[in-house]
């Protein structure tokens, strides 16, 4: 069983979101959607200011075998992106939740949107689609 | 349902994480598949590639037919246990199938043939050995395990059978050496040193644990892929197909013309093609910035458009490698359209890394 932290925010297409202390939220893949990947080899990044709408691609993570999208679950606009990852992007494998975040975002505030999965309704999601 | 090698229950047991390939279930990797491609090229790691098809051929008229079958030339090994690569042509000169054949002694031949093609090339060889009055044999009752890397031999070597193992360790590359079902090859898909051991089917998994026990690591086909990429050895199906010849292919050094009156399937259709010169020719490409070139991709050249047969990241070279087949022409550098945005590549002849060394 992959580990699912209690304090995220996750969606059905294997990302995670944090709220942080700023206001901004920041973005990864799930422990269960590194090791679908398997080991990535490049991480390509958007540039800080670009603007994102809920359901867009924002990062390609590319594993020995494909090239995968991640979606941005929320509008908003690119603060903040993990340069470490240009050079390491086997950080994303080794602490998915942690050093291997992808990119931060600022919303213009109010909700989340409901479609997120706390952890125990992602759990069931993976469950579900194995 | 997918067909299982003898090793399948030892992959499950490991935790390896299995796929489809070719209509077999095979370990993809055994958790990190770029551990796995470090362990080959500095110190030794296995793969189970029994989903090869093993077939033997066994009659007076052995070697003539397979003069007949290949479009490299049997008659070029001479001594038992002497190997040969080369391709398996249909009339059209499209490649059938890539094989490694040896030569086992008078009447008797080995030839090991891809996973993917197996069952079409069976059926072809029965239907061309029709006429040589020979005995065909796929060797299902047997495994096939490749232990690849600088100190494969070594650490392999104390677990062969005792009448092997002198014989096994003075073997120069590509020959083999056999004793009963066992059977040794120098030969390989990595560019590394190494064997390809084929032993009898219920003793490969206790040969496996005990090659894992004495160092060896467990690969799985995603390091075998990067692997060969990085080697420029070109996979079936990706590479090359019934729809290109091996002129295209960086395989005419496989193609023996001579002697003229060898009257190999495919003959008249290469000579028609040398005539007319190859228009197109397989090559290796270096991406110059980041990111990863894959297969099916656009390549951009001076005389036209390519396409990308094999791409990846090369986790020895530490970039992505490719390779495309494009027109004939003399660039140095070709754009790659990588998931929209072009991107110069440079065009150099495979391998990009032989025997442990980077040669890009």
């Amino acid at each position: 069983m992959s580990e699912i932290p209690g304090d995220l925010h996750y969606t059905d297409t294997h990302e995670w979101l944090r709220q942080l202390d700023d206001g901004t939220l920041e973005l990864g893949v799930t422990e269960h959607a590194q090791q679908a990947l398997g080991d990535l080899v490049f991480v390509e990044l958007p540039e800080e200011g670009t603007e994102l709408s809920a359901g867009e691609g924002c990062v390609v993570v590319e594993s020995t075998k494909a090239a995968s999208d991640v979606y941005s679950p929320v509008d908003g606009e690119i603060v903040a992106v993990n340069e470490a990852l240009v050079d390491h992007p086997e950080n994303v494998n080794e602490d998915p939740y942690g050093e291997g975040w992808l990119v931060r975002i600022r919303t213009s505030g109010g909700e989340l949107p409901p479609n997120l999965m706390d952890a125990e309704a992602y759990a069931a999601h993976i469950e579900s689609e194995s | 349902m997918e067909r299982k090698t003898p090793l399948y229950a030892t992959h499950e047991a490991a935790g390896a994480k299995l796929v489809p390939f070719a209509g077999w279930s095979m370990p993809l990797s055994y958790g990190s598949e770029l551990a796995e491609h470090r362990a080959v090229r500095d110190d030794a790691g296995m793969f189970d590639v029994s989903h090869m098809g093993i077939v033997d051929f066994e009659g007076e008229r052995c070697r003539d037919f397979l003069r007949r079958l290949l479009a490299n030339d049997v008659a070029r090994l001479t001594r038992p246990g002497q190997a040969l690569y080369g391709t398996m042509l249909n009339p059209e000169g499209g490649i059938k199938d890539d094989l490694i054949t040896y030569y086992r002694g008078p009447g008797r031949y080995r030839t090991v043939v891809n996973a993917g093609t197996r069952d079409s090339d069976i059926a072809w060889i029965r239907k061309v050995a029709k006429d040589y009055g020979i005995k065909v044999t796929e060797r299902t009752d047997l495994a096939m395990i490749a232990v690849q890397g600088p100190r494969a031999r070594e650490r392999a070597a104390n677990l062969l059978p005792e009448a092997l193992k002198g014989a096994a360790l003075e073997l120069k590359p590509f020959t083999a050496v056999d004793s009963g079902d066992w059977f040794i090859a120098r030969t390989g898909y990595t560019g590394e040193d190494g064997w390809e051991i084929i032993l009898p089917a219920e003793r490969a998994p206790r040969f496996w644990e005990a090659l894992n026990a004495s160092g060896v690591a467990p690969c799985g086909l995603a390091a075998r892929d990067s692997l060969r990429l990085e080697a420029g050895l070109n996979l079936y199906a990706s590479d090359m197909d019934e729809t290109t010849h091996p002129y295209e292919s960086n395989l005419g050094w496989t193609v023996a013309m001579d002697p003229a009156d060898r009257d190999f399937i495919g003959r008249t259709a290469l000579e028609r093609v040398r005539e007319a010169g190859s228009e197109r020719r397989l090559v290796g490409l270096v991406l110059e910035g980041r990111g990863i070139i894959r297969h099916g991709q656009k390549v951009r050249t001076g005389a036209g458009e390519g396409v990308v047969t094999s791409g990846g990241f090369g986790p020895s070279v530490q970039r992505s490698v490719a390779l495309a087949r494009i027109p004939q022409c003399d660039d140095e550098t070709v754009r790659v359209d990588i998931r929209g945005k072009d991107m110069p590549a440079r065009v150099v002849k495979p391998p990009f890394v032989r025997r442990g060394k980077i040669l890009i």
